[in-house]
C-alpha cells in the first residue's frame, strides 16, 4: 500500500479517475497511517466512519462521472474549522463538547468537491502559537527528528497538526489557517508546502476567529501543484463573509506553466538581519540562484518597516482576539464553571477554559484597547501596519514576486521557548509582514539543515495574484527537488 | 511601560478572567516585558498615516431584507451547558 | 417657558439630553437573516450569528441602512456617506458576542434638529448630535426561577437607531415634547413604530443642573425609561436629587442610574469597581459602510410630508392655529383622518369637531383614531348638516353621540329620529307665541329692558320644539315679537 501513500494529490486524483484504485482503498491506506502514527498527536478527533462513507460516495461520483476536483482525496481539517456534527475544539478546553450545528464555508466547499475528511487536526489553542504547544490536547509532534537525536521536535504552529499529518502521510492534504504565519511556518518545519492566500480569497465563515483582519485559510500539501488544486476547491466568494472578495476564481493549477522567464523576483535586504542563521542565508541564496537559473530576473528591494512588523502584529492580533474570544463565556456552548454570580461564572469559566498563552493575549489585547492606551498602542500599530503594507505596494511596482526565508530556524525541541513569549514570537518574523499586508505567501521546502531538518523558502505575491506565486513556487520546488521524508515515513 | 498589580487586576476583570492574587505579580512582569518590546514602534514616523483596519479597500456589501434564518431553537440550545423551557440559563442577575 | 428649582442657595436650571433607541422597522435583523417580529416564543428568532456562535460573521441588511438614512433626512441631519461599525466590548448575559456592533467615531448620521411645539404655542429647536446604527441585545428574564436568569435572544441583533440629542432641553415638558415629536417623525417616516410598551422605542435620559450662566455640571444617565410620563418624572426627581446633593455640600458622580417609578426615586446601577471600559475599535468583520448621493436622493424622493411641513400647510390652508395644527399632525393617522373629513369643507370647523368632540368621544371609549366608529366622511357629513341648517349645533352633539354608538350616517340618524331642524317660520312663531302668552310677566320684563331674559325664552321655545327650532330664526322672531 506504500505506493498509494506516496502519490501526490494530483497523482491520486488522476489515479482515481483512471480507476487504478478506489477512494475507499486510498482512504483506508490513510486511516491506517492515522492509527499507526497516533503518537504524533496530529489529530484531536478522528472520523474514520465518516471518511469511509465519504470515500464510498466519492467512488460512486467517480463512477457516475460527476466527481468534483477533490473527489476521494483524504484530507485532514484543522480543528479551527467548524464541522457540522463533529466535535470542534480550537484545541481549547473552553470548547469542550462543542459540536457545531453548521459547517464552515471552506470545509463545505471541500466536501462539495468530494474530499474525504479523516478527522480534525491539532493546533495551538485558538491558533495562538507557533509550535502547537499551547494545545489543550497536548502538542502535536514533528515527524522529523534531527540526525542522531531522538528528541521530539515541534511541528510549528499554529497549524502544527496539519503539517505533521501531511508530512507523516496521515493525510494527503490538510487545511490550515494563517494569521501571522500559521500555515507557512509549520509547512517549513515539516518539509511540506503551504500557501496563505490573499486575505479575502477564502471565506472566514465558520472558521473560529483569532484575529479577524488577518485570519485566512489555505491548503497544506505535499507539492505546489497539490496546493493549487486544493486552493481552487477551498477558495471563492462567499456572501456570508463581508470581507470575502467578490472576484473570479482563477484556475490555479493552469497557472503552473513552469515558465518564469522575465519574472522579476524581489529580494528584501531587511530579511537578512544580523545574526541570521548562516544556513538560512545559504538556503535563501540557493533559492535565488535556482530562480535565476530558470530565467527570472532578481532585483534587490527594500521593505524598510519589516523590523516593526512583529510588534505591530502582537498588538493588533491580541486586540482583535480579546474581543473575538469574549463569546466564550460558558453560556451557550462549551465549558462552564459555575459561580455564584454571572461575573464569577464568566471569570472562572474563562480562567479554567483558556490556556496560559490565550489568557496572556486576551489580557494584552484588552490592555492595548483600553481607555488611555488605545492611541499609543492599537492606533499606532494600525498606522505602522499601513506603512508596512505601503512598503509592499512600493516593492510590487518593480517586482512580481518576493522571495524570503519562511522561518529563521528549523524546527526546535518541544519545551523550548515556553517561558519566553517574545522569543517564541520571533519565529514569525518572516511571515508576519505578509499577513499584515494581506498578501499571498507560499512556503516551499527547499533543503535540509545540517541536522537534517527541512527548511523552507517563502514566495510573496501581489494581492490576488496567487497564480504567479504558485507558478514561481512550482519552478522553485522542481529546481530544489526536495524529496526527503521523515524517517518514520521511510521506515 | 510597566504594569502594576492593580492594572493587571483591572484588565483581568475587564477580560473576565479570574487571576489568582499570587500570579498578578509575575503576570504584570510578563506583560510589562511585552509592552517594553512594543516601545520600538515609537521609532516609526506615522504622521499623517491613516490607521489601517482592513487590508482591503473594498466597502461593505449589503444583503436583502429577507428572513432566511431562525426557527432553529433546538440547534441554538443544543450545545448549551444549561437551558430550561427554551431559554439559556445563568446564575441570577441582580441589577 | 422656564423651569427653575428654587434651592436654598438660589435658582437651579436643568440641562437635559436624551438618547433614544429606536428599533428599525425591517423584516430581518441588522446582521443576520432572522426575523424581528415582537412577541415570538423565546429563542425562535435566533440565528447562530445572533447567538454569537464560533466562526459566525455579520452581513449588513440594506433596508436598515436605508431606514437610517431616511430617518436622518427626516431629522434634517447630515448624512455621512461613509461610516464605520465598531465593537463596543462588555460582558453581559444577553450580549452573546461579548460585544455590541455599533458605530463610534464615524456614525451614519451627523447633526440634525427637531422642532418642539410647546403647549403655550411657542416652538423651540433641539439639536440632534448624531444617529447611529447598532445591534440590540437579547433579553434577560429574572422572574422565572428562584436562582436563575433566563436568556432569550430573539431581540439580539435587531437593528436599532440610537438617536442622541444635544443637551438642549431645559424642562421636563420639553423632554416630553421632544419624545413625542421624535416619535411622530419616526412614525411618519415608517422607520420605527414608536411603540414604547413593546420596547421598540426606549429612552436614556441625561440630566444635570446648574446655576444660571454656569458651564455644564456633571450629568447622570438614567437608563431605560420607557414612557413619556416616566421620562418627565425621572427628570424632575433626578434634578431635585442633584440640587439636594449640591446644596448639602456633596458632589454628583457621573454614573448610570435606574428610575423606579413605584418608589419615585432613581438609584445607582453600577458600583465603581464595575466601571466599564468599552474598548471601542473598528469591527474587523465589517468593512466601511459607503453609499453615494444618488442613494440618498432616491430616499429623499420618497419622503412623506413630515409633521412640521404638514402643520405649516394646515395653518396656511385651513387657517387654524399653530397649536391645533400641531395636535392634528402628531399622529399621521389623525392628520389623514382630518384631511379626509375636511375635504371640501371648512377645515377650521372640522378641526374643532375633531379636537374637541371626536378626541373626547374616542378617549372615553378607549379607541384610537383608526378604530373610530365614525368615519372621516361621516364626521364631515355631520358638519354639513349643521352648516345647511338641517340640524342645530346643539342637536349635532346628540347626533354625534349616537354616531359614536351606532356608526350610522348622521343623515340617517336625523331622519330616523326626526331631529331635523324646524325652519318653518310659521311653526316657530306659533311656538314663540305660546311661550310668550304663558309668561306675560317675563315678557313685560324683557320689554322693560331685561334683555338677558331673551335667552330664557329661547330655551323655553327650544324645549317646546325638542331643540329642533333653528336658533338663528328663533332669536330673530323672538326679538321681533318681544321688542317689536
Amino acid at each position: 500500500m506504500t505506493s498509494l501513500l506516496d502519490l501526490s494529490l494530483a497523482e491520486a486524483r488522476d489515479g482515481l479517475r483512471a480507476k487504478d484504485f478506489t477512494a475507499v482503498e486510498l482512504t483506508d491506506a490513510y486511516l491506517g497511517m492515522v492509527e499507526k502514527h497516533r503518537g504524533l498527536n496530529a489529530y484531536i478527533t478522528e472520523t474514520p466512519d465518516l471518511a469511509r462513507e465519504q470515500a464510498k460516495a466519492a467512488d460512486a461520483a467517480l463512477a457516475a462521472g460527476t466527481a468534483g476536483a477533490m473527489a476521494g482525496i483524504p484530507v485532514g481539517i484543522k480543528d479551527l474549522f467548524c464541522t457540522e456534527g463533529v466535535l470542534t475544539t480550537a484545541a481549547s478546553h473552553i470548547l469542550d463538547g462543542f459540536k457545531p450545528p453548521y459547517e464552515s464555508t471552506v470545509s463545505a466547499n471541500l466536501k462539495k468537491a468530494g474530499a474525504v475528511m479523516l478527522g480534525k487536526l491539532n493546533l495551538d489553542e485558538f491558533a495562538m502559537g507557533g509550535s502547537n504547544q499551547t494545545s489543550y490536547y497536548g502538542p502535536a509532534k514533528n515527524p522529523w527528528k534531527a540526525e542522531g537525536s531522538d528528541a521530539d521536535l515541534v511541528p510549528g504552529g499554529s497549524s502544527g497538526g496539519s503539517a505533521a499529518a501531511v508530512s507523516a502521510r496521515m493525510a494527503l492534504a490538510a487545511t490550515g489557517t494563517d494569521t501571522g504565519g500559521s500555515i507557512r511556518q509549520p509547512a517549513a518545519y515539516c518539509g511540506i508546502t503551504g500557501i496563505k492566500p490573499t486575505y479575502g480569497r477564502c471565506s472566514r465563515f465558520g472558521i473560529i476567529a483569532y484575529a479577524s483582519s488577518l485570519d485566512q485559510a489555505g491548503p497544506m500539501t505535499r507539492t505546489v501543484r497539490d496546493a493549487a488544486i486544493m486552493l481552487g476547491s477551498m477558495a471563492g466568494f462567499d456572501p456570508k463573509d463581508s470581507t470575502s472578495a467578490d472576484i473570479a476564481l482563477p484556475d490555479f493549477e493552469a497557472a503552473l506553466t513552469g515558465d518564469i522567464r522575465s519574472l522579476k523576483i524581489g529580494i528584501p535586504q531587511e530579511y537578512r538581519p544580523e545574526g541570521l542563521d548562516p544556513e538560512i542565508n545559504a538556503l535563501w541564496d540557493k533559492g535565488i540562484d535556482m530562480l535565476k537559473a530558470a530565467g527570472a530576473e532578481v532585483v534587490d528591494i527594500s521593505l524598510p518597516h519589516t523590523k516593526y512588523a512583529l510588534a505591530t502584529y502582537y498588538i493588533i492580533a491580541p486586540a482583535e482576539a480579546s474581543s473575538n474570544l469574549a463569546r466564550y463565556d460558558g453560556l451557550r456552548f462549551g465549558l462552564r464553571v459555575e459561580g455564584k454570580t454571572l461575573d464569577e461564572m464568566y471569570a472562572r469559566t474563562r480562567a479554567a477554559g483558556f490556556g496560559e498563552e490565550v489568557q496572556r493575549r486576551i489580557l494584552m489585547g484588552t490592555y492595548v484597547l483600553s481607555a488611555g492606551y488605545y492611541d499609543a498602542y492599537y492606533l499606532k500599530a494600525q498606522r505602522v501596519r499601513a506603512r508596512i503594507a505601503e512598503d509592499f505596494r512600493n516593492a510590487f511596482k518593480t517586482v512580481d514576486v518576493i522571495l524570503t526565508p519562511t522561518a529563521p530556524t528549523p524546527a526546535f525541541g518541544i519545551g523550548a521557548n515556553m517561558d519566553d513569549p517574545i522569543a517564541m514570537y520571533l519565529n514569525d518574523v518572516f511571515t508576519v509582514p505578509t499577513s499584515l499586508a494581506g498578501l499571498p505567501g507560499l512556503s516551499v521546502p527547499v533543503g535540509l539543515s545540517s541536522t537534517g531538518l527541512p527548511l523552507g523558502l517563502q514566495l510573496i505575491g501581489r494581492p490576488f495574484d496567487e497564480e504567479t506565486v504558485l507558478r514561481a513556487g512550482d519552478v522553485l520546488e522542481k529546481a530544489a527537488g526536495f524529496s526527503a521524508v521523515p524517517s518514520l515515513v521511510k521506515g | 511601560m510597566s504594569l502594576d498589580r492593580d492594572t493587571v487586576r483591572k484588565i483581568a476583570f475587564l477580560s473576565r478572567i479570574e487571576v489568582a492574587d499570587d500570579t498578578l505579580e509575575p503576570l504584570a512582569g510578563q506583560l510589562s516585558g511585552i509592552l517594553d518590546w512594543f516601545e520600538q514602534l515609537k521609532e516609526v514616523d506615522t504622521d499623517g498615516v491613516q490607521p489601517m483596519s482592513s487590508v482591503t479597500d473594498a466597502v461593505l456589501r449589503w444583503r436583502d431584507d429577507v428572513i432566511t434564518d431562525g426557527g432553529i431553537r433546538e440547534k441554538i440550545l443544543a450545545n448549551a451547558p444549561e437551558a430550561m423551557d427554551g431559554f439559556f440559563t445563568v446564575p441570577k442577575v441582580v441589577e | 417657558m422656564t423651569y427653575i428649582i428654587k434651592g436654598e442657595t438660589g435658582d437651579w436650571e436643568l440641562v437635559i439630553g436624551l438618547e433614544v433607541h429606536a428599533q428599525v422597522i425591517s423584516n430581518a435583523k441588522l446582521f443576520s437573516g432572522a426575523a424581528t417580529v415582537f412577541g415570538a416564543e423565546a429563542n425562535t428568532q435566533v440565528s447562530f450569528i445572533d447567538a454569537g456562535f464560533p466562526g459566525m460573521l455579520p452581513t449588513i441588511n440594506s433596508v436598515c441602512v436605508e431606514q437610517a438614512v431616511r430617518t436622518g433626512l427626516g431629522l434634517k441631519a447630515k448624512i455621512n456617506k461613509r461610516s464605520v461599525f465598531a465593537r463596543k466590548n462588555y460582558f453581559y448575559a444577553d450580549l452573546p458576542q461579548g460585544y455590541q456592533i455599533s458605530q463610534f467615531d464615524l456614525p451614519i448620521i451627523g447633526e440634525g434638529e427637531i422642532i418642539l411645539d410647546l403647549p403655550d404655542g411657542t416652538s423651540r429647536t433641539v439639536g440632534i448630535e448624531r444617529l447611529h446604527l447598532e445591534q440590540d441585545a437579547g433579553k434577560s428574564v429574572h422572574d422565572q426561577h428562584p436562582s436563575k436568569s433566563f436568556i432569550d435572544l430573539n431581540r439580539s441583533g435587531v437593528a436599532l437607531m440610537e438617536i442622541v440629542s444635544k443637551p438642549d432641553m431645559r424642562t421636563p415638558e420639553e423632554a416630553g415634547a421632544y419624545l413625542r415629536k421624535l416619535r411622530a417623525i419616526l412614525r411618519y417616516l415608517e422607520t420605527c413604530d414608536g411603540n414604547m410598551d413593546e420596547g421598540s422605542m426606549r429612552c436614556d435620559v441625561n440630566v444635570s443642573v446648574r446655576k444660571a450662566g454656569e458651564p455644564y455640571r456633571t450629568r447622570c444617565e438614567i437608563k431605560n425609561v420607557n414612557s413619556v410620563r416616566f421620562v418627565m418624572q425621572a427628570i424632575e426627581i433626578e434634578a431635585k436629587r442633584h440640587v439636594e446633593v449640591y446644596e448639602s455640600g456633596g458632589d454628583i458622580v457621573q454614573e448610570t442610574r435606574l428610575f423606579d417609578p413605584s418608589r419615585g426615586e432613581t438609584r445607582s446601577m453600577r458600583s465603581k469597581e464595575h466601571a466599564h471600559d468599552y474598548r471601542y475599535f473598528p469591527d474587523p468583520d465589517l468593512l466601511p459602510l459607503e453609499f453615494d448621493d444618488a442613494f440618498v436622493e432616491a430616499i429623499r424622493a420618497t419622503l412623506p410630508e413630515l409633521p412640521d411641513e404638514k402643520k405649516a400647510r394646515f395653518v396656511e390652508t385651513y387657517g387654524m392655529t399653530g397649536y391645533d395644527a400641531g395636535v392634528l399632525v402628531m399622529e399621521k393617522e389623525t392628520a389623514a383622518y382630518f384631511e379626509e373629513a375636511a375635504k371640501g369643507r371648512d377645515g377650521k370647523q372640522v378641526a374643532n369637531w375633531l379636537i374637541t368632540t371626536l378626541f373626547g368621544g374616542l378617549n372615553k371609549k378607549g379607541l384610537s383614531i383608526t378604530e373610530s366608529p365614525i368615519s372621516p366622511a361621516q364626521l364631515g357629513q355631520l358638519v354639513d348638516l349643521v352648516n345647511d341648517n338641517t340640524i342645530s349645533g346643539r342637536l349635532a352633539k346628540d347626533v354625534f353621540e349616537i354616531m359614536l354608538e351606532e356608526g350610522k350616517d348622521p343623515a340617517v340618524i336625523v331622519e330616523e329620529r326626526g331631529m331635523k331642524q324646524v325652519t318653518d317660520t310659521g311653526a316657530i312663531e306659533a311656538a314663540c307665541d305660546a311661550v310668550i302668552a304663558a309668561n306675560p310677566e317675563k315678557a313685560q320684563d324683557v320689554r322693560d329692558g331685561k334683555e338677558k331674559l331673551i335667552a330664557w325664552f329661547i330655551g323655553q321655545v327650544m324645549k317646546a320644539t325638542q331643540g329642533k327650532a333653528n336658533p338663528g330664526m328663533l332669536q330673530e322672531i323672538l326679538k321681533k315679537k318681544l321688542l317689536g
